[in-house]
């Protein structure tokens, strides 16, 4: 079973991912990466990562797709785009060359330390233990536990990182004020 | 099903290395600069991918931790992006990332 939804979730996120980089339309693109996206958010549900999980689906797929449409069919740059122009010769086999180096060494990487990975297990502490302890909700307590004790401070600045990335949009974004035309604001 | 087919933590990273060489690939080979942008993002959800997956071979909360504040950083990275690809499509439209070479001396 394990292994059915290992399967189905690979190929949702590989079949997405090279969509979204072959499609020529911008939109196909967008709808390629929420495949994507969900791909992932099975694998988390997997992994007993039930609440990133849930946050994937909302934050990514419900958010930044949108996000990311509303942006391509506002500015009407729903064109298809002529994939036959490479403007660097060679750049296609440099890029593949590049792409297939950095999957070679990660997965060079991960195969030479994969003893050590599954040596790693019994080592297990808190997480475990709150799992065996606490039977609703295990994963959202654990992990709030962890944000909001450790991670406290962190938490907190990223309110204070939104809050400029909206503010900064908002100022980027804007039209100039007619006054005074082509001032960059 | 055997218990030995049971997909283990090796093939969710190598799983999240070739999603991250796709979204390379992407990043380079796209001249639409939102569509890389959408290549930044599968190349984080990898990243991701192998948070979660070490996580849960480990058995710490903290790759879990880490994924979350991935995830406030993306999405104010898109937020940000998106902003300055409107400011630059205003000025011009069908902007390719080739067409951007102001700053070339």
């Amino acid at each position: 079973m394990q292994l059915f939804v290992f399967i189905c979730a690979a190929a949702m996120i590989l079949v997405g991912a090279v969509g979204v980089i072959t499609r020529s339309h911008p939109v196909h693109a967008a709808l390629s990466l929420i495949l994507t996206l969900f791909g992932v958010a099975v694998m988390y549900v997997s992994q007993e990562a039930q609440f990133l999980a849930a946050v994937q689906v909302i934050v990514y797929a419900g958010a930044i797709v949108v996000l990311f449409l509303f942006v391509i069919m506002l500015l009407g740059v729903d064109k298809a785009e002529d994939l036959q122009i490479e403007p660097f010769k060679l750049q296609r086999k440099v890029a593949a060359l590049v792409g297939g180096g950095v999957i070679g060494l990660i997965v060079f990487a991960a195969v030479s330390s994969r003893d050590n990975i599954a040596v790693a297990r019994p080592t297990q502490s808190e997480f475990v233990k709150d799992v065996a302890t606490t039977e609703h909700n295990s994963n959202i307590r654990s992990l709030a536990r962890d944000l909001f004790s450790d991670h406290v401070l962190a938490f907190e600045l990223t309110s204070v990182l939104l809050v400029i990335a909206v503010v900064g949009t908002v100022l980027l974004a804007r039209r100039a004020p007619k006054s005074t035309p082509e001032t960059p604001t | 099903m055997t218990a030995a087919a049971v997909p283990t933590t090796t093939w969710y990273l190598v799983l999240a290395a070739v999603l991250f060489g796709i979204g390379t690939v992407g990043v380079l080979v796209r001249r639409n600069p939102l569509i890389m942008l959408m290549c930044v993002e599968l190349m984080l959800n990898a990243v991701n991918l192998s948070f979660v997956a070490l996580s849960h071979q480990m058995g710490d909360i903290g790759g879990q931790t880490t994924v979350f504040f991935v995830m406030v950083v993306a999405a104010a990275e898109v937020v940000v992006g998106l902003g300055i690809i409107v400011a630059i499509l205003r000025r011009k439209p069908n902007a390719t990332a080739d067409d951007l070479a102001e700053l070339k001396g």
